[in-house]
């Protein structure tokens, strides 16, 4: 109850900032929008897809994956803001529980992360791109798995790390090879053998092909319990991890 | 209120290849008694915040135990968090909010209820005179103001004792008198304050007690008055003529107020004296009995970078 109610109000404070922010809400409503439609005339070619929905169903989901990790990863950064102001040091000496000073600003992230999914989709639509709601919402879940992971890392790293000038090239050196090895913006498929045998060992890559999956409509398929099951574990012990970072900071 | 025996801490810290450790805090004993002014006077580096963080739950001790407000420190750190105040030396504002904003959620977060907190801030916003900028985002307000808030935010839950670094640090001469009498006030409101300071007349002006700190130890604690009495009592310096000054010597030493007589070369006299008060009127009558002619009289009082400076071999001032 107590943790509830704590956690919250940290989500409350961080929605309200940021809604504050007039220039966040821009690059965050816009800059999925621009993918959208600059990418859409390469699509179908690109993908070698016989319909522009086809390509669509492909290129979506993974964009969308890309906007969760990415979403999450770089949420460090305002955390060592709040750092260095002493935010988080006054916040510290309260009772407030510790895991929901962690998952108050994680959740900030998750639901900044759905509302862009939500217009990505809406927009999609107009490109006939169609997906049931019951896979849809599941995919959804899947997204809110990865972006809770990504950014309870990105702050359990600022608060160990407590630099910019430390956190901007670990975070890149992790997101990148994680990203090529995804298939996030093209699948695998034709990749060699032991490009592929390496993809297996990236969470994201098995969170992709699940997400792919429940937009195909495919819903019986393994992928999507293999991918939910792996980004809920992840996800889990990110924050597990994360909230003692909370819970143990020096300065 | 506060005990703590033997609280210590070391700092590991890395330069280039080499670990260097930092023993920030090396054994430190204090008692801090209900409803007192504290302060901790010492110079920078001396272990004063790494202490203080220490004993607002902040940083986990290496060794040593601690009781605040009746809390022990290391199997209830929970419990003290509820009945403390800390502000840091560093700020703790966020300045893309208001003063008010930051008031009812400080509040919050203590499990205080939103009525409950909004109607503290208004209260906390009166007794610290902001009420004017409530509504401004904090990154428009002076440092003053700021400071104010910060202190407001510490105590919004009106905790047993409230842990202040450096209230007064950055503060032009008028507004560290507002926050003089601001901290007198929670003193009377019946609450603990402990206040780290590295200003001298702060230290004696505004505390009933002081502990000083160096080099991560506690050298002297005390009253002010006391520590002052206890190093060397008060001073006069007699201005005479060369010609005069061994008469006056013979006539002054054996009085029996006076501790010890120093001869200066250039002519004059210092003299020792519990109570320099009292011991003029005696000096100047003792003086024109035996019909010698004073230039000049003048009272030293020993301040407490005196007392640091006996302590130490240092003065604060210097360091
Ligand atoms: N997190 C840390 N890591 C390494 N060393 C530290 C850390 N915190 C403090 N120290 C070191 O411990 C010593 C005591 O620092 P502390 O901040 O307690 O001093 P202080 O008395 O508050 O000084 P000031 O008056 O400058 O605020 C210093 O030598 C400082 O460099
Ligand atoms: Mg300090």
């Amino acid at each position: 109850m107590k943790f509830a109610r704590d956690t919250w109000l940290i989500f409350q404070r961080q929605i309200q900032l940021l809604l504050r922010n007039p220039v966040w809400v821009f690059v965050g409503v816009f800059q999925p929008v621009m993918y959208l439609l600059l990418f859409a005339p390469l699509l179908k070619p690109a993908l070698n897809a016989p319909t522009q929905a086809a390509a669509y169903k492909i290129f979506v989901p993974g964009l969308l994956v890309l906007l969760a990790i990415f979403g999450g990863l770089f949420q460090g950064f305002g955390l060592i803001a709040e750092l260095r102001a002493g935010v988080i040091e006054r916040s510290r000496v309260t009772p407030i529980s510790r895991l929901a000073l962690l998952l108050g600003r994680s959740l900030r992230d998750v639901v900044s992360l759905i509302v862009q999914a939500v217009i990505i989709t809406l927009l999609a639509l107009l490109f006939d791109l169609r997906v049931f709601i019951g896979d849809l919402l599941l995919a959804y879940l899947m997204l809110a798995l990865i972006a809770l992971m990504t950014s309870a890392v990105s702050y359990g790293v600022a608060l160990k790390v407590k630099s910019e000038d430390a956190l901007a090239p670990l975070m890149n050196t992790v997101a990148q090879p994680v990203l090529l090895l995804s298939g996030i913006l093209l699948p695998l498929t034709f990749a060699p053998g032991w490009l592929q045998g390496i993809a297996d060992w990236n969470p994201f890559s098995w969170a992709v092909d699940g997400t792919r999956a429940l937009f195909a409509g495919d819903l019986g398929s393994d992928k999507v319990w293999q991918g939910l099951t792996i980004t809920a574990v992840l996800a889990a012990l990110g924050v597990f991890w994360a909230a003692r970072q909370f819970a143990r900071s020096v300065r | 209120m506060i005990e703590t025996r033997g609280l210590r801490k070391s700092f590991r810290s890395r330069a280039g290849r080499e670990t260097k450790t930092v023993d920030a805090v090396r054994g430190v004993n204090l008692q801090v008694a209900e409803g007192e002014i504290f302060g901790f006077l010492g110079p920078n580096g001396a272990g004063k915040t790494t202490t203080l963080r220490m004993l607002a739950t902040l940083i986990e001790p290496d060794g040593g135990e601690a009781t605040i407000a009746g809390a022990d420190l290391r199997k209830d750190p929970a419990e003290v968090r509820r009945r403390i105040g800390y502000v840091p030396q560093g700020g703790s504002t966020w300045d893309e909010s208001t003063a008010r904003e930051e008031l009812v959620l400080h509040a919050r977060m203590y499990g205080i209820g939103k009525a409950d907190a909004q109607q503290r801030a208004v209260r906390a916003l009166e007794a610290f005179q902001l009420t004017e900028y409530a509504d401004r985002k904090c990154k428009t307000y002076s440092g003053g103001q700021r400071r104010r808030v910060e202190i407001a935010l510490g105590i919004i839950h009106e905790p047993k004792i409230v842990f202040l670094d450096e209230p007064t640090t950055g503060l032009d001469p008028q507004s560290r008198a507002h926050m003089w009498d601001e901290i007198r006030r929670l003193r009377s409101d019946g609450m603990t304050v402990f206040i780290t300071t590295h200003y001298l007349d702060e230290a004696d002006a505004l505390c009933d007690r002081i502990a000083i700190m160096d080099n991560g130890e506690v050298v002297a604690e005390g009253t002010p008055a006391e520590l002052k009495r206890e190093i060397s009592g008060d001073v006069v310096l007699v201005g005479l003529d060369l010609a005069a000054t061994p008469q006056a010597a013979q006539a002054l030493d054996g009085e029996s107020y006076v501790n010890k007589l120093e001869t200066a070369d250039e002519g004059g006299l210092r003299l020792y004296v519990d109570e320099g008060a009292t011991a003029i009127p005696q000096v100047l009558r003792r003086l024109d009995h035996a019909g010698l002619e004073l230039r000049s009289i003048e009272l030293h009082r020993p301040s407490l970078d005196d007392v640091f400076l006996t302590k130490t071999g240092r003065s604060l001032r210097e360091s």
